[in-house]
């Protein structure tokens, strides 16, 4: 049976309540997480779980992986004081954690490292994947080829229409991209995909999830390897300004950038987090994608969280402009976060968020990804509230170059 | 006594293995569905498998999906095949069984989804999604009510796993049989024998095997080891292909292919 959120509340002990030591050891946050997936792929997850302890306490894994980290991404990146957007807004003082400086222009290949650095010590053969907006499986077919593994992605056909760019990149890499043509033909049809794929190819194939979501060990393992996000964030802000940031501020898809950089932050009350999702074109169902603003708890891809269903438990249509945000679930740590009120969740529509995407290319050089332009357009509208002594980090969490196609669409330009 | 048992003591006194069909709810219509339950009892079907359309399956293959689709997209509802059910219950004694996802059972609440099942007439659930360690409290409410959730068991389940989900099945074991069994064989997968052989020493339950199952010696191979045949995308494919017929067409088509099926599951 699911524990109840107030019977997981570890009463005593620093930081406990906040769910800094979450999930437990059957893989749930309170109410949230856990594994609901079919019997032939639970051994696999035990089997993950139990490698990914071990490397987790191995000093050689890390040593690796922060080998790779630094020499193959470029880490750590850059914490970048946003002075003409601050002034521009005229209130607190800005931020951006530069992840679209990371090589393949975006947090994801943190995780993709980790993972197939795993699946080789598993000894696994081949890795599948599943990417919307294509910066997943763009970080996967990379990571893969680093390592010499094969590599394929599952990407739902209408976003392969919307990122063609980045499914030519993953073929330059030498990934296979097998097109989903079920449902709503996007993300979440594309996870159902790599997930029936590894129901068949379990014995000899590792499924790396690009996101916090998924069944245990998944939100777990993958909020882990994008801890460095946090962690950095941290060294340099008491670097920068001797003192922690006051607001988090980071975009929520499935939530896998937001969690890097909110989780080494969690006991520190005096910061406080939020999370922007997809408010699309708005509130009517179908036209967004802001599961933890509107969904109801359920269970979706292996967990139990937020999401968008109808009353059957049926999937609801999402929409977003970004490929990204494009989800009707959310980490189920995230849903926890939210159900304690240690995070707070808003939403950004498509036009707030375009909006946001030429005002930082116009005022600090930088295009942003239309997912971490939802996190801008927040902030946009959050830091002239908040007085100028106030700090801010906004997690840019990728690189919008995959993007200029569609915002040039959406604003009447061809290219 | 559930129908399910008494279904399976009745097989085993004159040794015959259960033929357990697999069709969706309301593909193409619910009319049709309840019309193909009765044709199967008729042609000698013994339990049926009903699937509940689900928006996202992840254990069902391209046929059993696409029929979810097609059910969904005829509007569906939970509420709707269970008063199905119902009405099938005013003329049958068949064992059900549904086929549901966790999805939809929780958000229902799990207790409020048991009693009305019950209350319908259905005899269990199978919940692929649903492994035993995630909702004990269900399975000690079916415990309770005598109402069947069916457990799944794969090739790679392991043997811990193994004693922990037939300690608690109910009903029988649904054996997943992914080692493709496309394509006639003279014998089966060495490990489907010896895991069912496992399997009969762990738990007195019958044992049916599923997925995959395609042709009558098919069914005819699987009904020599296991207590039960399940075939669901075979029939389904013949529904898809039948779909433009008219529905006593279709349910004779339909009704024919299980007869074979049944007769060589029953050798």
């Amino acid at each position: 049976m699911m524990k109840t959120i107030a019977q997981s509340k570890t009463p005593e002990g620093k930081g406990m309540s906040e769910g800094v030591h979450l999930p437990d050891k059957t893989g749930h946050f309170g109410c949230f997480g856990g594994r609901f997936v079919p019997e032939t792929i639970m051994p696999a997850l035990d089997q993950l779980e139990k490698a990914y302890l071990e490397a987790k306490e191995d000093p050689s894994f890390h040593a690796e992986l922060e080998y790779y980290l630094r020499e193959y991404v470029g880490r750590p990146s850059t914490l970048y004081y946003a002075e003409r957007l601050t002034k521009k807004l005229g209130g607190a003082k800005i931020y951006l954690k530069r992840e679209d400086l990371n090589h393949t222009g975006a947090h994801k290949i943190n995780n993709t490292i980790g993972q197939v650095l795993l699946a080789l010590r598993m000894g696994k053969k081949r890795i599948i994947a599943e990417t919307g907006a294509g910066q997943h499986g763009v970080a996967t077919a990379t990571a893969a080829a680093m390592f010499g593994i094969e590599c394929e992605v599952y990407m739902g056909e209408e976003d392969i229409r919307r990122q063609a760019l980045n499914v030519f990149r993953m073929k330059l890499l030498g990934a296979k991209v097998i097109p989903v043509t079920s449902g709503s033909r996007t993300l979440k049809d594309a996870t159902n995909e790599a997930l029936r794929d590894w129901m068949s190819s379990v014995r000899n194939t590792h499924y790396i999830i690009g996101s916090v979501v998924g069944p245990h060990p998944y939100p777990m393992m993958v909020r882990d390897f994008q801890l460095v996000i946090g962690k950095e964030v941290r060294k340099q802000i008491l670097e920068k300004e001797q003192r922690l940031p006051d607001y988090l501020i980071a975009c929520v898809g499935g939530g896998s950038n937001s969690m890097g950089l909110f989780h080494p932050f969690l006991e520190d009350k005096e910061v406080k987090m939020i999370g922007v999702e997809a408010g699309g074109l708005g509130t009517e169902i179908g036209q967004h994608a802001s599961t933890l603003t509107s969904g109801k708890i359920g269970i979706l891809h292996g967990s139990a969280s937020y999401v968008l269903q109808d009353e059957d438990g049926q999937t609801l249509p999402v929409h977003s402009i970004s490929a990204g945000l494009d989800y009707p679930g959310v980490g189920p740590e995230h849903s926890y976060l939210r159900d304690i009120g240690r995070a707070e969740y808003v939403s950004i529509t498509d036009d707030e968020a375009v909006n946001a995407f030429q005002e930082c290319a116009r005022l600090e050089g930088i295009i942003p990804a239309l997912e971490a332009a939802h996190a801008i357009a927040y902030t946009m509208k959050f830091a002239p509230k908040i007085s100028k002594d106030k700090i801010i980090v906004v997690c840019l969490s990728g690189s919008g170059d995959k993007d200029s196609f569609e915002v040039a669409e959406k604003l009447g330009y061809k290219i | 006594m559930n129908r399910i048992d008494r279904k399976f003591q009745e097989l085993q006194a004159r040794k015959k293995p259960a033929f357990i069909p697999f069709i969706t709810a309301g593909d193409p219509d619910l009319q049709t569905t309840k019309d193909l339950i009765l044709e199967f009892e008729k042609r000698g079907a013994d339990i049926i498998e009903l699937g509940i359309p689900f928006s996202d399956p992840i254990a069902d293959g391209p046929v059993i999906q696409a029929s979810y689709y097609r059910a969904l997209m005829r509007g569906t509802k939970v509420a709707h095949v269970l008063d199905m059910v119902s009405e099938v219950r005013r003329r049958s004694e068949i064992p059900i069984v549904s086929m549901v996802s966790y999805s939809t059972v929780f958000k229902k609440g799990y207790q409020v989804f048991i009693e009305n099942a019950l209350v319908a007439g259905l005899d269990g659930l199978t919940i692929p999604d649903l492994p035993v360690e995630e909702n004990h409290d269900l399975f000690e409410m079916a415990k309770k009510n005598d109402f069947k959730i069916v457990c799944f068991i794969a090739p790679t389940t392991t043997d811990h796993r193994m004693a922990i989900i037939a300690e608690n099945a109910q009903g029988f074991l649904y054996y997943i049989s992914v080692v493709g069994i496309t394509g006639v064989r003279d014998a089966l997968p060495e490990d489907i024998v010896q895991n069912i052989r496992k399997l009969k020493q762990m738990t007195k339950i019958p044992v049916a095997v599923g997925f995959g199952v395609s042709t009558s010696d098919h069914a005819k191979m699987i009904g020599t080891v296991a207590d039960g045949v399940i075939v669901g995308s075979a029939i389904m494919r013949e529904i898809e292909k039948h779909a433009k017929d008219p529905a006593e067409k279709l349910i004779r088509y339909v009704g024919e292919f299980v007869g074979q099926m049944i007769s060589g599951a029953k050798g």
